[in-house]
């Protein structure tokens, strides 16, 4: 809530000026005003003392030593990250490509008018959001050899990834394509058209539609996801870090490189995140109906390793 | 079956942890988070950064890589726990970013206009609170609450990479003794379908239920 120059009584017409514009209280007056900015002070200081606590334990304990970051200087060190990062972003394309595949298949099942194909997909959904997607990976590397078959660590982790989100994205579809007006179905039903041309030209591309920012939200999910790769031995970001972290010449640089591998991850979900919200506006300015997702879908799927429903 | 039957100790120790770590991280979480949510909609500039900054940091770093930081890095900074302890950290300060947004959207899902007419009839704010907003906040907080808690208790696996014993470390002990490793995983996907299908089926109908109001 911005201040206005000259106080005000609380009656003043007020415009929603930021989005977290609240209900929870009034357009400050003189007396409140002086009383947030007070705790503003306070806050500040907390908050700065927080932080200062946790620079000076990284200071005591040598994190900013020349040797523990002279690592990222050299040649070696630095393929080795690169080359985890091109494999987080390897697992993360595969899998994205095989979880849309696998949610559209999933979603046209769902929505059929014959029950022997929607209720196995309805299991099938069901039971692959409520499993832990880490003992879905884990199925796959250890369990699978039980059964006389090698599954590579990078195919661990792209199928659990898969099967897990095949399923999310499923049911994103699916609420795709209830989210559109039913005067629509009906209007093309009149029309004489069959079902399938009506989900083909009707449904399904308003659903997209409708669905987009959420689907690509979920694929920052999947991304970050990628990083249980490293509990299964895939050799992803995080794997490298841990490898590099042995590096005595370097005084065991362990906090350095966690520093620079948040970095990463942060700077690549939040790219992906900007690219969801700026598809979001262009498709509200175009004036299609609600794009946005549901604030539900918002939060609970952001989470990753699995929000067990939408 | 002997899998589960010869070792019924190791898989109801394990689950017992498990059930431990969602709740002790489930109740820091909501904890940590509603105060996170409630910085986000202060009237302080100051607090609306830092809710804001934390949030954006924690929901784009991978849980992993909490777990990572936590358990491998806090040694380096001479900061010492169990490694239950160091999960509960990793896992609360994740989730406690989803609460705070969840928190924060709820309260923002009241329109404003129900806090003016609730004014202009001359309630006072605590009673605006009490009647008004908070009835309605609660409703739209609680569905996605019950999906972020449902997660977190998915979530509880990736401790097992970071040597606590809990459902997830199951396999690796019974490999040790040489059972084989699909029976039991396939039996802690069991167990965990037992504790998570009626939490999310509980959440669905609630959803259903409560979606009705506005």
């Amino acid at each position: 809530m911005t201040v206005t120059e000259a106080p005000r009584p609380p009656k003043a017409r007020r415009k929603p000026s930021t989005p977290t514009t609240s209900v929870l209280f009034d357009v400050p007056g003189p007396r409140a005003r002086r009383r947030n900015a007070l705790i503003g002070v306070i806050g500040t200081v907390a908050i700065l003392a927080a932080l200062g606590y946790v620079i000076y334990r990284f200071w005591e304990t040598g994190q900013f030593s020349g040797t523990k970051w002279e690592i990222f200087a050299y040649k070696q060190p630095q393929i080795t990250i690169l080359e985890g990062y091109l494999n987080t972003l390897k697992a993360a394309g595969i899998a994205a490509v095989l979880a849309l595949a696998l949610g559209i298949a999933l979603a046209a099942a769902r929505v059929s008018d014959r029950a022997w194909l929607r209720t196995p997909a309805f299991a099938f959904v069901e039971l692959f959001r409520a499993v832990p997607l880490l003992l879905l990976m884990f199925l796959f590397y250890y369990g699978a050899p039980t059964l006389g078959f090698r599954v590579s660590p990078l195919w661990a982790v792209v199928l659990g990834l898969t099967l897990y989100n095949g399923s999310v994205f499923a049911e994103l579809f699916r609420a795709g394509i209830a989210s559109v007006p039913r005067g629509q179905s009906e209007a093309a039903y009149a029309l004489g058209l069959r079902k399938s041309q009506v989900m083909m030209s009707v449904l399904v591309p308003q659903a997209v539609r409708a669905m987009l920012p959420a689907i690509i939200s979920q694929l920052v999910v999947l991304l970050k996801d990628t990083a249980l790769g490293f509990l299964v031995t895939y050799d992803e970001l995080l794997k490298q870090l841990k490898q590099l972290a042995t590096a005595p010449d370097f005084e065991y640089p362990l906090i350095p490189l966690v520093l620079v591998g948040g970095v990463i991850y942060v700077a690549t979900c939040l790219l992906l995140s900007w690219f969801a919200t700026w598809v979001e506006r262009r498709l509200a300015r175009k004036g299609s109906h609600s794009a946005a997702p549901t604030m539900h879908g918002d939060v609970g799927q952001q989470m990753g390793g699995g929000a067990a429903t939408i | 079956m002997p899998t589960l039957t010869d070792n019924w100790d190791l898989f109801l120790e394990a689950f017992v942890n498990t059930i431990l770590l969602f709740v002790v991280s489930g109740l820091f979480a909501l904890i940590v988070g509603t105060l996170l949510g409630a910085f986000r909609v202060a009237p302080v500039p100051a607090l609306r950064w830092f809710g804001a900054g934390y949030v954006n940091l924690l929901r784009n770093t991978p849980l992993t890589l909490v777990f990572f930081f936590v358990a491998f890095g806090f040694p380096y900074l001479e900061i010492n726990f169990s490694f239950t302890t160091f999960a509960i950290i990793a896992l609360s300060s994740y989730t406690a970013a989803f609460v705070c947004e969840a928190v924060r959207s709820g309260i923002n899902t009241v329109p404003a206009g129900q806090a003016e007419a609730a004014r202009a009839v001359g309630l006072t704010f605590f009673q605006t609170l009490r009647f008004v907003i908070l009835p309605q906040a609660f409703r739209a907080v609680v569905p996605p609450l019950a999906s972020i808690l449902i997660a977190l208790l998915k979530n509880t696996t990736i401790a097992a990479g970071f040597s606590v014993a809990e459902a997830g470390s199951i396999r690796a002990n019974l490999s040790e003794l040489g059972y084989p490793a699909l029976a039991g995983l396939i039996w802690v996907v069991i167990g965990f379908l037992i504790l998570v299908l009626p939490l999310s089926a509980a959440q669905r109908n609630l959803e259903r239920r409560w979606s009705v109001a506005r």
